[in-house]
This record gives C-alpha cells, structure tokens and sequence, in this order.
C-alpha cells in the first residue's frame, strides 16, 4: 500500500505553500508535489488602470522585495512610453536596487537560513530561528540585523519611504540625489562589506559539514538564466538574459525584453496556482532552469566587480564552473551581496548619478511594454499592453519563485527520497524538506500574486491516498 | 452695502457681514467646520453635507455652506452627535466607491483622505459597494476616475461658472448618481473642454487628475481659481 506525506505550512518563508509526498507500496517515497494555495490575479483586476500606476499597484504585491516589482514595472513603463531614461536616473534605479539586494539577501541568509545552517538541521525546532541565533551565536545576529538595516537605511535615503516607495517612477525617478545621501550611504559601505565578507567566511568555513544537503538538495544539471552584459558580467537592472545548460553552455540569451516569449513558456500545473515556467526549445517539463543566486551566478562570466570576483573564484574551484546544487544558493547569495556592496561604491563614485536631469516624460507611444530586471531571488518580468489611450489591456508578470517552480519540485523530491522513511514525519526530514524550498528564497506572495506570509503544510500520504502524518511546520 | 451682523457660534461672539453663508463667518472667525463640497469662489450647493451645524430653535441640522447668516443666530459647530453624523458621512463616502489610497496620484495630498484622518474615521462601519465604474483616459492631458469621485461637483461648478464651458454634469440618481462629460461622451472628445485643467485642480481625490503622474505625486492648487472667481464676481 503506497502513502502520501503532507508538509503543511513550510515556515520561514514568505506567502503560502503546502507540500505531498506520496509513498508506494514499499513504503518509499514515489511522488512529491508543492502546491501553492493562495491566488490573487493581480493580472485581472488591473485592467482598465493607467499603466503609470502599475508600479504603486504591483508594489504592493510583495512587502518584502517591493523595489523589484517597482522597478520591473517602471521598466515595462518606460517601454510603453518609448524613451530612454535619462543616465543619471537609470544609475539611481540600480542604485536603489543594489541596496535592495543587501536588504534582502541579509535577511534571506541571516534570518532565514542561518538558523538550520548554524543551529543545525536536527536542532529544537523552538530554538531553531532568530530568537535561538541570538542566544547561540549572537555576533552573527547582530551582522544580520546590521546589514539589513544599511540596505534599509539606504532605500529609505534614497525613496524616502522604506516600504513601497514611490521614487521610482515611469520615466526614471523623481528626485536626484543630494551629496548627503550619497556620502551617508557611502560612510555605511565599508560596515556592510566587512560583514558580508566575515559572513563568507563563516559559510565557508561550515560547507564541509553538510555533505548530505550538499548533495541532495537539489543537485541535479538543470539550465541556468540571468541577466549579464555584453561581456558576460553580472547585472541586476538591466542586462541580456542567457541561458546556459547544464554542461556550461550558452544555449540562448536575448537582449530585447519583448523576445522573453519565445524563450520562456509558462505550464500550468494541476493543484497549484504557481504556474510553472520552462524554456520553450527544450518544451516542458525538459525546460527546467533555476535563477536567483546560483542560476544568475552560472550564467554568468564574472560579477564585474573586484572582491565578488574572487569570491567567485574561489566558489568555482570548490564546486565547480556550474554548481548544480541548490543548497548553494546560499553560498551565490553571500557573494550576490557582496557585489552589490561594490556596486553601490562604483555608481556613488559616479560623478553622474549626481545630475539633477532624471526623468523623462512622454505619453503613450508603444501598446506593449516588457520590463525585465533580476530581483534578489531571480529573474522577475513585468509585460503589459495597454489601449492607444494608456489603460491596461492586458498584463502578465513572471516572477523568481515561478522560474523556479519546476526545480523546486524536483529539489523535493530527492530530499524526501532521502530522509523521508516510513509513515511518520520526522522533525529532521520535515525541517529538511522545508528547507530545501527554503534554499530558493521563495516568494509566494509573489508568485501567486498574493498576499499574506503563510507558513507551509506537510502531508504524507498512502499510495491509497490516506493521509498517514500531516504536519504544520510552523 | 452688506451690513455687519452679530452671530454666536459655540458660544462666542462674532460680527459677519449679512448675506455671508454661516461656513464663510464662521471661517473668517478661525473655526474648523469640515467640509468637501464647498469651494471658494464657486456657488455653494449643500452636496456633501459635512458641514452640518445646529442653528438654536432650528429642529434639523443646517448645512453651514448654504445657510446665510442671520442675526442673533445662536450656532454649535462641534458635539458629538455632529462629530457622529459628520464621521458617518465620511464612511458612505468611502464606501459608495472604490477608494484605494495606497496606489492613488493624490495619496498624502487629499481632501477627502485628509478629513477622514482629522475626524477620526479609522474604519468604515458599513459594506462597500465596490461598484464598477469607469475609468476615462480618452483625454490626452487628463485621466478621471470615478472610482476616487465623490459627487461634490466642484468640477461642475468651475467649468461652468468659471471656465464657462460646462462640460461636466452629473446623470441618474442616488447611488448610481455618476459625473458625465456634456450628453455622456468621452472626456476626449469633448466640443466645449479647453484642456484648462480648472476641474482637475479643484476636484478634492484623485478622480480628475493630470496624466503620467505616478502614485502620490498630484498636489492640487484651487486657490488660484478661487481668486480668479472673486475677481470675476462669479459668486461673492
Ligand atoms: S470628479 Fe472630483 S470634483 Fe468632480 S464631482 Fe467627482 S470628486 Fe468632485
Ligand atoms: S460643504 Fe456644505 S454641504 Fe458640502
């Protein structure tokens, strides 16, 4: 008689999501699903809106990475307007976006992840978050808090409000950057690159100690997307998306955000309102590729900035030129954010970014607009059409966690194969599967265009279809 | 020649000019009475009914921008059954439409918001309508959006009394009561709009608004128009 297992409420994610794994007569695992169970249809009750006021409205999609759908919409914004932004506002935008990466991988790493990484996965579940890291290792909270307070910080110098700000706007931003906020964001700088860089050190120093994760979570070849410039080095806010496979070769990238369709196909997937993109020549479920960290860091050449580089050196000597295991997600995100640390240095050193000419105005001159950017947990696309009078016709918005939904599942389903046993949920293998999902920072919120931070739910299940153990992690 | 004229509101004496509305004297005495419909420089109408008072020996509740002042009128401006019934009309308001701050042009510089934070309106006690309504965009300068409207009809009045082209009326009754552009045509296509943007700087919310303008960023100034109105004698 084969079961099914039900993870209930994955904790320490953002938004809503529940997890079966089904088991076959032997009692082995046979199947696993991750559904997501919240949906919104943001892409509906838009219509009829302006497209200016896309970027509030999709905004507030997402609490936690706001900045990125502001940008991604802006960005499709613009396209709709036909104009290039002027330099000094496009610099402020990636600015703005850097700073969200430090912001936001702090917190995926230190309040998200550290606590199994540093705690371990077999911890007290009661001990095993951020109350229990600051008891344990309360250096490594401080950093995390720390750091995510600059990236913070510096949003709310820049856009004024730390939460949805509505700086960014179509045609670039509104208002140029005073010399203050460029020197205090500059005089935080140094503090946040020296604990990201004492954080890389730490993770380093662990990796050893999960050879089991290492290679179960999520270690298979899948192709790899991101955004990169001619050269192949690292962008978030602007760049050529390229697709290399698992053996490292580039198979596609395009550099006109209107192509994405003839790349990426979009499954629907029973029982989940997560729609499941794939890479369109392979067909589907072939298609699989990752972005976030590790699929941005595979596809791309370099990061383009001097410290990250040799970080990534060193990251591919150790695993590899493509690292095909999700656990180092974590690792690519440490590095990620040791790049935008830099980057921000490069764009406040810019004599331009001080130019007070940053916005540009037009009225509608293209029905449809795409706006690509990388957002901390991979690739997000904002497309939109709009009647010759500029309201919304039509929109369609991909985002990081959906990129991912396929290798998700699969990551799933090679953890549970190895330490799901028997018909009970153990604290280990449910904490295990939680946090393989864990390891791509999804956003479910997001994904569904939802909103909510909901934990995860875990059902384990007869090949008869009784539920035998169910769990709420969370 | 207007004479002066002694009233008492909330107990204090004060000298109006006969023939001023008891919101004018009551203003020019340094007294808040809110109100949303009322405009400087335009006709009053009594649409919105936020400015109710007493009038002592009057059985029911005045709206101040319509009532002339009268000698001797004895008037109360604030107790909690006003405050009640002026917090009540702000919840209708809301939900008669589709009011949603957060992505709104005119978020942080409404008047509509601005009252409801001042009096005290935290929640809205009664189902919303969520009626659909539609958005214009057809004019090239201007985008309505009746969802934010709240019938006052300063647009109506400035365009017509001001402007004096009168393109904007509102049709049908009640509830389903809904501004319309002359004989109910698209703002666009307007015969009689001069593109002045007079309705758009006097409409209190985010309904009219100017184009291309991202959340938060339309600021209003009436006050220019409502000079204009005096100097014109459009209604004194
Ligand atoms: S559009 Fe504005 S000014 Fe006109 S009636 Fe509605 S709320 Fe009042
Ligand atoms: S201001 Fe008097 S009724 Fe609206």
């Amino acid at each position: 008689m084969s079961r099914t297992i039900t993870i209930n409420h994955v904790t320490r994610i953002e938004g809503h999501a529940k997890i079966d794994i089904h088991l076959n007569d032997q009692g082995k695992v046979a199947s696993t699903q991750f559904h997501v169970t919240q949906y919104r249809g943001f892409e509906k009750f838009v219509e009829g809106r302006p497209y200016y006021e896309m970027p509030a409205i999709t905004a507030r999609i997402c609490g936690i990475c706001p900045v990125s759908h502001l940008l991604a919409s802006v960005k499709a914004c613009d396209a709709i307007m036909a104009v290039t932004i002027p330099e000094a506002g496009r610099l402020l935008r990636e600015l703005l976006h850097c700073a969200q990466f430090v912001q936001s991988h702090g917190l995926s790493f230190f309040h998200l992840s550290a606590p199994d990484l540093l705690l371990g996965f077999d911890s007290d579940p009661k001990l095993r978050n951020v109350v229990g890291l600051i008891e344990k290792y309360p250096e490594a909270a401080r950093d995390g808090i720390a750091l995510r307070k600059f990236g913070q910080q510096a949003i709310e110098r820049l856009a004024g409000e730390r939460i949805h700000p509505s700086w960014t706007v179509p045609g670039g931003v509104n208002q140029p950057l005073s010399t203050e906020t460029r020197d205090w964001i500059l005089s935080g700088l140094p503090l946040a690159r020296s604990i990201i860089r004492r954080t890389l050190k730490t993770f380093k120093a662990m990796l050893d100690g999960f050879p089991e994760e290492a290679d179960s979570f999520g270690n298979m070849p899948t192709m790899h997307a991101g955004l990169s410039d001619y050269e192949g080095r690292l962008q978030i806010y602007d760049g050529i998306m390229r697709f290399r496979d698992a053996d490292g070769k580039v198979v596609a990238s395009f550099a006109k955000p209107t192509e994405y369709s003839k790349y990426i196909g979009e499954a629907s997937l029973p029982d989940s309102y997560l729609k499941a993109p794939y890479f369109k020549p392979l067909g589907y479920p072939e298609g699989t590729y990752r972005v976030g960290p590790l699929g941005r860091l595979n596809a791309a050449e370099s990061c383009g900035t001097p410290e990250a580089d040799q970080e990534l050196a060193e990251y591919r000597q150790r695993l590899g030129r493509i690292v095909h295991s999700s656990f180092f997600y974590h690792y690519a995100r440490l590095i990620e954010a040791l790049y935008a640390s830099e980057r921000m240095e490069e764009l406040l050193n810019m004599p331009e970014i001080l130019d007070t000419h940053v916005r540009a105005e037009a009225a509608v001159n293209c029905h449809e607009g795409v706006g690509i950017i990388e957002a901390p947990r991979g690739t997000l696309i904002h497309h939109y059409k709009v009647d010759e009078k500029g309201a919304m016709t039509w929109a369609n918005l991909i985002v990081a966690t959906g990129h991912n939904n396929l290798a998700i599942n699969r990551s799933i389903q090679q953890v549970a194969e190895r330490f799901v046993d028997g018909n009970q949920l153990k604290e280990g293998a449910v904490n295990r599967v939680s946090a393989v999902v864990r390891a791509y920072d999804p956003c479910l919120s997001c994904s569904t265009h939802a909103f909510g931070q909901l934990p995860m739910q875990l059902r384990l299940l007869s090949a008869s279809g009784e539920t035998l153990d169910s769990v709420t992690a969370g | 020649m207007p004479s002066k004229i002694s009233i008492r509101i909330d107990g204090e004496l004060i000298n109006a000019q006969s023939g001023a509305s008891l919101l004018d004297a009551a203003l020019a005495a340094g007294k808040f009475i809110p109100s949303l419909c009322h405009m400087k420089g335009l006709s009053s109408v009594g649409a919105c009914r936020l400015c109710v008072v007493e009038v002592a020996g009057v059985g029911r509740l005045l709206p101040a921008c319509t009532t002339p002042v009268q000698d001797g009128m004895n008037v109360t401006t604030q107790n909690d059954k006003l405050r009640r019934y002026r917090r009540t009309i702000l919840e209708l308001l809301f939900a008669e439409r589709n009011h949603v701050c957060a992505v709104c042009v005119s978020n942080n510089h409404c008047e509509l918001q601005a009252l409801a934070t001042r009096l005290g309106v935290t929640s809205v006690r009664f189902p919303y309508t969520f009626p659909r309504v539609a958005v214009d965009l057809s004019h090239r300068k201007f985008a309505q959006d009746q969802n934010r409207c709240i019938l006052c009809t300063r647009c109506v009045r400035v365009c017509a009394e001001v402007e004096g082209a009168h393109v904007w009326n509102v049709v049908s009754r009640g509830v389903g009561s809904r501004l319309v552009c002359e004989l109910n045509r698209n703002w666009g296509d307007s015969r009689n709009c001069t593109s002045c943007g007079k309705c758009v700087q006097s409409c209190p919310t985010g309904a009219l608004a100017e184009k291309g303008f991202a959340v938060e960023e339309m600021t209003k100034r009436p006050e220019p128009i409502s000079r204009l109105a005096n100097l014109r004698g459009v209604h004194s």
